[in-house]
């Protein structure tokens, strides 16, 4: 057992109603947490700056507790995390574009979000005049016979934008170096200093697909930090549209790989059912992707009996249709050639990066926030995490399969028992600084808000971090040694954020 | 997969008008669209999209036009690959400063006459992110807008209702 492990003495049930305790830790001890990183005895959660620190939030998963360590920066530079642990690496890239602090001994220092256009740099720390657009240095490839392939930003398709650098040789890929940043449009400075109301509506423009998500994170994080208590119904609101949430995009998913091994009927089917669930939401909370309608202190919109009944309505033609289109999957041999055995993510991997979602899951990584970093109401729910060992595409289609069943069952379970009351609490400033921690199970995997309020009860500094910080690196790993032609079929099946990793 | 087919060719398709009155709305909404193009350009338009750093929310109702129940392409409108091969250029997000290089190359590559559309709140002046140092602010500082279709994001519906007023002003090029 680790010292670090030890200091992870946060539970879910306390970060979850009242502030987040923060332990300010020496470089010795920031180290050590390294160290202890990259023996796989904890998971990196996220890390973060302000002007005046760097932030890690740890997850000890045999206790399931978590806990903030902060090191205040004397100079301008902390101890790198990446040099023992790689998936810190593009976080430390991202504070130093930002924040103009070093990670001392980091392997690569490239930037990272800054392009070097957006005529500053160091945004949000001491900013200067910027030089102008620097040529971005890909990893250098020696071989015989090596053949780049250069995609991006714009795609071909109607999808975000990213650069991916893929080296072949033949048809096979030798490495993937992937390029982000384009999103990138400066959420952090526009947070700070604002309302908690204008916070949510940025949070819930991080990643459009997951709206609900970041608008529940942004809240919880809120109101944990000033001890708000959320109104029961609010609670379950919340849980039922991002249940709605997670449907459409694994149903929009599960069609979309299957269209990348250019078998387009499943595409056109579950776009069908896909198109069901975002009109049913439009039906019972007024907005197709059901944007804004989480804010701090509750929720924005009640749901009325029509509403209830479209979902009512809505479940039962899913679960009408699906398991055809399962059957359809599962029975169509020329797929499963595509989907078997393509892309494999292995275990270790996928534990070592703290992999989400269904990533994380189709590779062994059995973890999902709602079950072990519970918030209401799912501790009142009864719900199923599915896992996988294969880390294939195969899997990660399977593990979408699943949580969609899982989550019919839980929207039928809300509607059930759905209580009364009101569905709003104003989340009062307390006249002091605070701090608070959301962590929300999205349908890419858990989505970490870090927020600090001012006095005022103002936003100081919010962090957000994207599951896709750790699953865009594992996106180079699993491509290689597959064919060039795998690659668009493995990208659909990790389906990573851009606008949410590039904030 | 038999069934899908069987059912495929036995069952009434999805984009029939029908009594939901979003579906009757795409259907009138098309047919206009429709006629527009094939009175002025006699043929198709060909749309280019370039996501110029939004939230991924205006390309997902952008992605709902083709699915079985709005089907863009029967009414003559579709999305293609190459700019090379476009006479429209959809732009969502609040244009940012890193994707501003790229979405300039677009246009210049696409032959004229050609026409821009800025889709969603951001495209217009930044939207929410308005303000941010790593946004341009508004597609107009890049490339010439033709029209703009609020929303955030516009639903399908509102996606082809807002395209309308281009067509009609669209002169066989
Ligand atoms: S207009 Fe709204 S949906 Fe569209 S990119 Fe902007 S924030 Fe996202």
């Amino acid at each position: 057992m680790s010292e670090i492990a030890q200091e992870l003495t946060v539970t879910a049930a306390a970060f979850r109603s009242g502030a987040m305790p923060v332990t300010k830790v020496t470089r010795k001890l920031w180290q050590q947490a390294a160290g202890d990183l990259s023996r796989g005895l904890i998971t990196l959660l996220s890390l973060w700056a302000d002007h005046k620190a760097v932030y890690m939030a740890l997850l000890n998963e045999d206790t399931k507790h978590i806990g903030v360590l902060r090191l205040d920066i004397r100079r301008d530079d902390f101890p790198s995390v990446s040099q023992f642990h790689a998936p810190a690496g593009r976080l430390e890239r991202a504070i130093s574009d930002l924040f103009g602090i070093r990670p001392d001994g980091a392997d690569d220092t490239r930037p990272w979000l800054d392009h070097g256009r957006w005529q500053i740099s160091h945004p949000l720390g001491a900013t200067e005049p910027a030089e102008g657009p620097v040529v971005y240095e890909f990893l250098p490839i020696e071989g015989e016979s090596l053949h780049q392939v250069a995609v991006g930003p714009v795609h071909a398709g109607i999808i975000e934008p990213g650069h991916f650098r893929i080296t072949v040789q033949g048809e096979t890929v030798v490495r993937l170096e992937v390029r982000l940043g384009y999103t990138h449009k400066g959420t952090d400075s526009l947070m700070v200093g604002a309302a908690p109301e204008r916070g949510a509506m940025l949070a819930a423009r991080t990643s459009g697909d997951s709206t609900v998500a970041y608008g529940w994170a942004f809240a919880q994080a809120v109101e944990a930090a000033l001890g708000t208590e959320v109104p029961e119904r609010a609670i379950w609101l919340r849980a039922l549209m991002a249940e709605l949430e997670r449907l459409a995009n694994h149903l929009g998913d599960i069609g979309g790989i299957c269209n990348d091994a250019a078998f387009g009927m499943m595409l056109a089917q579950c776009s069908v059912l896909r198109e069901r669930v975002l009109r049913a939401s439009m039906q019972s909370f007024g907005h197709r992707l059901m944007r804004d309608i989480i804010i701090p202190g509750g929720v924005a919109r009640d749901l009325d009996d029509e509403g209830h009944r479209a979902l009512l309505a809505l479940v039962a033609s899913i679960r009408a249709a699906f398991p055809s289109i399962v059957a359809l999957y599962d029975r169509t041999a020329s797929l499963l050639d595509r989907t078997v055995s393509t892309g494999v993510l292995k275990p270790a991997l996928a534990r070592r990066f703290g992999a989400g979602g269904y990533v994380g899951r189709a590779s062994g990584r059995d973890f999902d926030s709602r079950r072990d970093i519970p918030y209401a109401p799912y501790d009142r729910l009864t719900f199923e995490v599915p896992k996988r060992d294969e880390g294939d595409v195969d899997a990660r289609i399977w593990i979408r399969i699943r949580e969609v069943e899982q989550s019919l069952s839980i929207i039928m379970q809300i509607l059930h028992q759905l209580p009364g009351g009101p569905i709003h609490t104003p989340a009062v400033p307390v006249g002091q600084p605070r701090q608070g921690l959301g962590l929300v199970e999205g349908f890419r995997g858990d989505i970490l808000i870090w927020v600090a309020l001012d006095a005022k009860g103002r936003v100081a500094r919010c962090h957000m971090r994207d599951p896709s910080w750790f699953q865009w690196p594992l996106l180079e790993a699993v491509i290689e040694g597959n064919i060039i032609a795998d690659f668009p079929l493995c990208n659909k099946s990790f389906n990573c954020s851009y606008s949410g990793h590039d904030l | 997969m038999r069934k899908f087919l069987i059912d495929g060719l036995t069952r009434r398709p999805l984009t029939e008008p029908k009594p939901d009155p979003v579906d009757a709305a795409i259907e009138e909404l098309g047919q206009k669209i429709h006629n527009h193009l094939y009175r002025r350009l006699g043929r198709s338009l060909s749309i280019r999209l370039v996501d110029a750093g939004s939230c991924n929310g205006c390309e997902l109702e952008i992605n709902a036009l083709s699915n079985p129940f709005y089907d863009l392409e029967r009414f003559g409108l579709r999305f293609v690959a190459s700019p090379r091969h476009a006479d429209v250029l959809m732009v969502t997000g609040p244009i940012t400063r890193n994707m501003a290089e790229a979405l300039r190359r677009t246009f210049d590559a696409m032959p004229e006459p050609k026409w821009v559309v800025a889709i969603g709140d951001c495209a217009r002046d930044g939207g929410c992110f308005a303000g941010s140092y790593a946004i341009v602010g508004g597609l107009d500082a890049i490339v010439p807008v033709d029209l703009h279709i609020p929303g955030c994001p516009p639903n399908p519906t509102e996606l082809l209702q807002g395209l309308l007023p281009l067509l009609e002003s669209v002169e066989a090029g």
